[in-house]
């Protein structure tokens, strides 16, 4: 390994030739994407593609994860938004949504037929359990970040029972809790890590 | 059951709200979601909300589309519509006013916090969705332990296996299909 090789900037090969194409691309991976489409953006941009080194690629999504808004259609918006202004922006999303919205309704539409069907009840209770427990797992995947967590586990698991217990007992609207418990996160957060000295 | 215009436009504001409180994703806003539809204006009952995000899992696509098939459930086309333009026009006009300045001062302390602080709420706001949909089941005694069978089953599967998310909910319905919940 030589030394320049870690200090020069990783940068894309290659980029987006034309809106059309654009589009094929985001299409092409939002439709290979079954329940998740985030590995194959990565995959589909970073390695096969070559539009994103990386780095770039992660730096994008950090930028994501902080907004509100699905992360896999804001990566589509800023990507498109780079190299072709608002179109490019507007035509990356689009190229993600468009058939597979079709193909999603058509689902709706086919469930919408059948669902009194005692059959289609069972079938439905099964995937109604297995959808639970996917969003359960998901929390589960992020629990080992709340002992690295700047808040502490004690402060961490608090707020996540705060925010249980608001909206299951007693019915908060999210309108406020994300605000108050969001808020009240960020300025401990904020706390813990000015103390700690910005040691990074 | 009729939706007039103000209908729809009542459903495009409600998740235009949901948007800009999204963060962490789009499936964090669900309790929002199954309290407008479910509890508030019963357009869906608790079975027709879980099967909606079961349908658009099973599918591929971003998991965003969760909201179009919950907004063509609740109210056909136009509903699909509202929804959706809901959920995305805030956080994207959002994001492409901020991107520039969050890629300048992504190691700012406030950016940081934000990250650390949010976390919590993100967990509980999906344990909680987990439950809102798990619950129609819950709630009926003859299905209630096979539910929670299947639930601990699914988180297991997840967390060891790399299958496809989309399998696990076929797989799902197969056993559902077969009387096993």
């Amino acid at each position: 390994m030589t030394a320049d090789a870690a200090v020069e900037p990783q940068l894309a090969a290659r980029r987006p030739e034309s809106l059309g194409e654009l589009f094929r691309v985001f299409n092409r991976l939002a439709l290979q994407g079954f329940g998740g489409v985030l590995p194959v953006a990565r995959f589909e941009l970073v390695e096969r593609e070559q539009w994103l080194a990386p780095d770039e690629f992660v730096e994008l999504l950090a930028i994501c994860q902080v907004m509100p808004g699905p992360n896999v259609i804001s990566l589509a918006l800023l990507f498109g938004h780079r190299y072709f202004g608002l179109r490019g922006a507007a035509v990356g999303v689009a190229g993600m949504l468009a058939v597979p919205t079709v193909l999603v309704l058509g689902l709706a539409l086919v469930y919408g037929r059948i669902a009194s069907h005692p059959a289609a009840v069972a079938a439905l209770r099964g995937m109604g359990a297995v959808s639970a427990g996917l969003i359960i797992s998901t929390a589960v995947k992020s629990m080992p970040a709340l002992r690295r967590n700047a808040l502490g586990v004690t402060l961490g698991v608090a707020l996540t029972l705060a925010t249980i217990v608001g909206l299951l007992w007693l019915h908060l609207a999210l309108y406020y809790l994300v605000p108050v418990l969001g808020g009240f996160g960020t300025w401990a957060a904020w706390r813990a890590l000015r103390r700690r000295g910005t040691v990074r | 059951m009729s939706f007039g215009a103000g209908d729809y436009l009542e459903m495009f504001l409600r998740f235009c709200l949901l948007s800009l409180l999204s963060v962490g994703g789009a499936i964090t806003t669900v309790p929002g979601m199954h309290h407008y539809l479910v509890d508030e204006r019963h357009w869906l009952d608790g079975r027709g909300f879980t099967a909606s995000i079961s349908l658009a899992q099973a599918a591929p696509g971003p998991n965003i589309l969760f909201v179009a098939v919950l907004g063509w459930n609740a109210a056909g086309p136009l509903g699909a519509l509202a929804c959706m333009a809901g959920i995305m026009l805030p956080a994207s006009a959002l994001m492409l006013a901020l991107a520039s300045w969050i890629r300048a001062n992504r190691d700012a302390l406030i950016l940081r916090a934000f990250t650390a602080g949010m976390l919590p709420l993100t967990l509980g706001l999906m344990l909680t969705t987990g439950w809102l949909l798990a619950v129609p089941f819950l709630q009926v005694p003859s299905h209630a332990v096979g539910t929670v069978v299947l639930i601990v089953a699914t988180v297991v599967a997840a967390l060891k296996t790399r299958l496809s998310p989309a399998w696990l909910v076929l797989a799902g319905g197969l056993v559902g299909l077969l009387g096993f919940v």
